[in-house]
């Protein structure tokens, strides 16, 4: 996405021009999309090794109210999620809906004590928060952190290194987050991340982001990784693209998203949107989001036309390129709800050409979360 | 040995007789990265200088290979198929694309050389 204005930067920049990092516009900050290493092999070494992200871009924010629970119910106007039932510690992936039922943004939500901490989309990050200064309701206030960097340590080997660093870190969970000191450093880490595999995402202050990088860039298991693997990471775990995979237009059962919506929301509503993705659960969509591998090797990008065998288009790839842990193209996209079973056929119109396809499960690489 | 052309958009092309054989540039498989896809024009396609003859797709996107001239193809590089990164190890080298049966001399004349083209990638920083 390119923005109007000068080009934002993290607090890394200068550490990513020197690991030689070939920068690039990225929802308005210069980003590194690859270092020297290059992306297939950055993609290889997360999957074997740990790979460390800056994803500083991204927007931090602390709702807080009179409690917890009431910050959490403030939100839950804006968002469909169960948020009010986490425990400390717990975390839970959510989204804001509009009036249709679309996505505005997708979102995690950690609650730390009576905190509920939140990170957003770097393109949303604005207008999500004036969204949440506008709407959120009973003296709940939202706070934006834009003095703290965040940095993801992803892959087999990220727990032995922050363990290593922080070996209280050692009993977190998927989806769990807790106040810890890494190297001396304090910080915030949750057990999540977007790539499919273990790992953290750690917000540490800006000015002690340099150092802590270097840090963990010492340690052998770890090297710097760009935007360029993370999109090729995370589409391999069949995670959704905010804007590509998710916009305004799709809705979350449309996404293949239901998950995320807990019982007890289905059921109350109380958020926007409800009305619309309650006739969704009952009467059913007329598309839905799902994986598909390309028969050949040409990759079909985002935007490729989904048809049948009579040439009628049937949906649209919104990810799309080639998995470098399969060695094959990968992509997913949203077909007509009658053609959406897995093992059903398609043709991805790549240049003019109908290149067969076939609907498969996601992910495309099985998800490695340290789940106890 | 013939000399080698270049265009702007980074393809090259060395003339021997009547045989062009055309690829990209170091600078433009750098620029590109990791290539995993290559789709070549069909033997016996004619081609016209500028427009697209082939596709090169890295991990992050495709990008159009131009005809640096016009002529007929006459071969292309299907080891490409099956290893695509050759065009980074060897861009130009075993990394081409196509030889192409020359049908005008005169196209190479707007085409730069090795100075002119190593000034021209300076200058694009």
């Amino acid at each position: 996405m390119e923005a109007s204005g000068p080009l934002k930067r993290t607090a890394l920049y200068d550490l990513h021009v020197e690991l030689g990092a070939k920068m690039v516009p990225f929802a308005g900050y210069e980003l590194p999309v690859n270092y020297p290493q290059g992306i297939l092999g950055e993609h290889q070494h997360t999957r074997a090794a740990a790979g460390l992200f800056d994803v500083s871009h991204m927007g931090q924010f602390r709702i807080t109210g009179s409690n917890y629970d009431a910050a959490a119910a403030a939100v839950e106007r804006l968002c469909p999620n169960d948020f009010r039932s986490l425990t400390p510690g717990q975390q839970r992936y959510g989204f804001f809906t509009n009036e249709r039922g679309g996505i505005l943004d997708d979102l995690m939500v950690t609650r730390d004590g009576e905190v509920l901490r939140m990170v957003v989309n770097a393109a949303c990050k604005e207008p999500d928060l004036d969204h949440l200064k506008a709407n959120l309701k009973d003296g709940s206030k939202v706070e934006a952190l834009p003095d703290f960097a965040l940095l993801a340590i992803q892959g087999p080997k990220a727990a032995a290194v922050i363990v290593r660093l922080a070996p209280e870190s050692a009993k977190m969970t998927f989806m769990t987050g807790a106040a810890l000191k890494i190297a001396g450093i304090d910080c915030y880490a949750t057990r999540s991340g977007y790539t499919g595999e273990d790992g953290f995402e750690i917000s540490v202050p800006n000015a002690r982001a340099v150092e802590f990088a270097r840090r963990l860039l010492a340690e052998p298991e770890v090297k710097p990784i760009g935007l360029g693997a993370r999109d090729s990471l995370r589409l391999e775990a069949g995670l959704c693209l905010y804007g590509s995979d998710i916009t305004e237009r799709t809705t979350p059962v449309e996404a293949g998203l239901s998950w995320a919506i807990a019982e007890r929301r289905r059921k109350e509503g109380g958020f926007i949107g409800a009305a619309v993705l309650q006739k969704q659960w009952a009467d059913g969509v007329a598309k839905k989001r799902v994986g598909i591998l390309p028969e050949g090797k040409a990759p079909a990008r985002a935007h490729t036309e989904i048809a049948d065998d009579s040439g009628r288009e049937i949906g649209e790839v919104t990810s799309g390129g080639f998995g470098p842990s399969l060695g094959k193209p990968i992509a997913m996209g949203y077909v007509a709800t009658g053609r959406a079973a897995v093992g059903g056929t398609v043709n991805l119109m790549v240049r003019g050409k109908a290149l067969p396809g076939r609907v498969v499960k996601m992910p495309f690489v099985p998800h490695r979360y340290h789940r106890n | 040995m013939s000399a080698i052309r270049y265009t702007k958009e980074h393809e090259w092309v060395k003339v021997d007789g009547d045989t062009a054989t055309v690829g990209i540039s170091p600078y433009a498989q750098e620029q590109l990265g990791d290539v995993v896809f290559v789709e070549l024009p069909e033997v016996g396609k004619k081609v016209e200088k500028g427009k697209e003859m082939a596709v090169v797709e890295s991990v992050k996107a495709a990008s159009e290979v131009y005809a640096p001239i016009g002529g007929e193809v006459l071969e292309v590089n299907s080891a490409l198929t099956d290893a695509p990164a050759t065009v980074n190890e060897d861009a130009m080298g075993k990394g081409w694309f196509a030889k192409l049966k020359l049908a005008n001399k005169a196209e190479l004349d707007g085409l730069m050389d090795e100075a002119a083209y190593k000034a021209y990638c300076d200058s694009l920083h």
